[in-house]
């Protein structure tokens, strides 16, 4: 990677160690992408439970179910990653205030005895109204849990690429886009029209806002910073322009199409194929805007 | 006190015995190191020069890493060093993504980060960095930035106009000076970084903890 050399200097590294590789890999991407469903849902279920509580009151507990499955596959890759996992409990007894990492940990903590409190509700409790005041402050707490590997990101100084507030967009535009695309999937033909149209719209504008910010950075975020024009020539050319590609297809693109086509039809089948895209295609994106940052030299 | 670095690179001949002295110094397991002395040959033949940098921890007074520790192994230590206590770490490599200089790895062997510490040991001796002690030409100048008779502020003084940070636009402040670098020297993105230059040329990426 040789982003500003001149004919003038004609510089070459020509001794050197070899460097660290990629140090967030597929594991980190596994943590982002599950963690966006695990939240996603929790934000769409308090939307139907508020706009159609009638209709919609069979989803409280498999939503409940799902998303303590993906939290908790989101923690176990989370601490999957750390190379010292058994000493993951430093966090909560020496915590520095400062890091994403022991907020993110202490609000996924806190997020995570809530969901287990709706499950007591819903499933031993049988008590509602307990399970929908519990959602109410899982729904708020989803917040900071989704946005804070956004917060990690950003106080990754130099890999400029992650900018905020673009990836505190980014990532609860994820967890909409993972959210809807797991409750068209979930709730199979229960929903009425009006509960799918709205589903559609959420899938729909989320892979729009989420493919907008993505190309207004391919297409502008070189001119802002060096590091960011060198990090995008990974995905401009590069080896991961395939990849940057197929995520950007299937994530937002092909959601985008098929949600117009299912409005326009009426069908509830495209849209499950949407949601299906959506969640392949959120993962390989989100993988590759992770990698490319770390492919860079930073000395 | 506020220890500090300054590298002369118009003295530095790349000699690599800081790089071997540090090693030795803080056992530094083989593939990785709190030091380097890079090579970057610049000009077309035969009009060609070859250029020496030793890269180590800038000690930030804003440090990126310092904050972005979860459990503070990362601190500061009351002489301005950035220290970590390795028995905290829990490696999830926050630090080394957060590091804008490429400074911090995790050690295969404690599975913890690590970097250069200045010789934190050696220093609470009243010793030099080893690095310091090993050079041949004392590129590597060690001391008290607030104190202004100190050899590393009279050098500053001296060089006005010729002394400067890994990039500063990072807002990082480092406590770690160059005299007589450049863009090529400095700018990790102004030289090209083929295949083949390292050590060991079989050897291009370094594998992290056992991860890949
Ligand atoms: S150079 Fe890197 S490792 Fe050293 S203090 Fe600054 S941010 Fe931390
Ligand atoms: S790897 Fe260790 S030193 Fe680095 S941020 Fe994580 S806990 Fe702190």
């Amino acid at each position: 990677m040789a982003h500003e050399i001149i004919a003038a200097t004609n510089a070459i590294v020509t001794l050197d160690v070899a460097l660290p590789g990629i140090v967030w890999g597929w594991i980190i991407t596994m943590n982002m992408w599950a963690k966006s469903i695990g939240t996603g849902i929790i934000f769409l279920a308090f939307f139907l439970l508020k706009k159609y509580p009638e209709q919609t009151a069979f989803i409280r507990l498999p939503v409940v179910a799902i998303s303590i499955v993906f939290i908790h596959i989101f923690l176990l890759f989370t601490v999957v990653d750390l190379h010292q996992m058994f000493r993951f409990w430093h966090i909560f007894f020496y915590p520095h205030l400062t890091s994403a990492i022991t907020i993110g940990a202490w609000m996924a903590t806190g997020f995570v005895g809530l969901l287990f409190g709706m499950a007591y509700a819903i499933y031993i409790k049988k008590d509602t109204a307990m399970y929908d005041k519990l959602l109410g402050w899982t729904t708020l707490l989803a917040i900071p849990v989704t946005l804070y590997t956004a917060g990690l990101m950003a106080e990754s100084t130099a890999r400029e690429l992650w900018q905020m507030p673009t990836e505190s967009a980014q990532m609860i535009l994820a967890a909409l886009l993972a959210g809807s695309a797991t409750m068209i999937l979930m709730g199979g033909n229960k929903f009425s029209d009006p509960i799918k149209k709205d589903l559609g719209l959420v899938l729909g504008f989320s892979a729009f806002g989420a493919f907008l910010l993505y190309m207004s950075e391919y297409i502008f975020g070189a001119m802002k910073a060096e590091e960011v024009a060198a990090t995008l020539e990974f995905v401009k050319g590069g080896e991961y322009t395939i990849m940057f590609w197929v995520g950007q297809l299937l994530a937002f693109i092909t959601p985008m199409v098929l949600v117009c086509l299912s409005l326009k039809k009426q069908s509830y089948y495209l849209l499950k194929i949407a949601a299906v895209s959506a969640l392949i295609g959120l993962w390989v994106s989100k993988h590759v805007w992770l990698v490319i940052p770390q492919l860079l030299n930073m000395s | 006190m506020q220890l500090g670095f300054l590298v002369d690179l118009r003295l530095c001949m790349g000699c690599k015995g800081c790089e071997i002295a540090c090693k030795v110094e803080n056992e530094v397991p083989l593939s990785t190191w709190r030091l380097r002395v890079k090579y970057v040959d610049v000009g077309s033949f035969p009009e060609t020069k070859r250029t020496f940098t030793p890269l180590r921890c800038n000690h930030c007074a804003n440090a990126p890493c310092e904050r972005i520790c979860p459990v503070s192994a990362l601190h500061y230590i009351e002489n301005g060093i950035v220290n970590i206590d390795k028995e905290r770490c829990i490696g999830c490599a926050g630090c080394v993504m957060a590091c804008p200089y490429g400074a911090i790895y995790i050690d295969p062997q404690t599975q913890t980060a690590d970097k250069c510490t200045y010789c934190a040991h050696r220093v609470a001796s009243s010793m030099m960095p080893s690095c310091v002690v090993a050079c041949p030409v004392e590129a590597n100048i060690f001391g008290d930035l607030d104190d202004p008779m100190s050899n590393i502020s009279k050098y500053i003084q001296e060089h006005q106009g010729n002394v400067q940070v890994r990039k500063p636009e990072k807002g990082t402040d480092p406590h770690h000076f160059y005299v007589g670098g450049g863009n090529v020297t400095l700018n990790p993105l102004a030289s090209f970084r083929g295949e083949g230059h390292n050590l060991f040329n079989n050897l291009t990426h370094l594998p992290i903890g056992g991860h890949h």
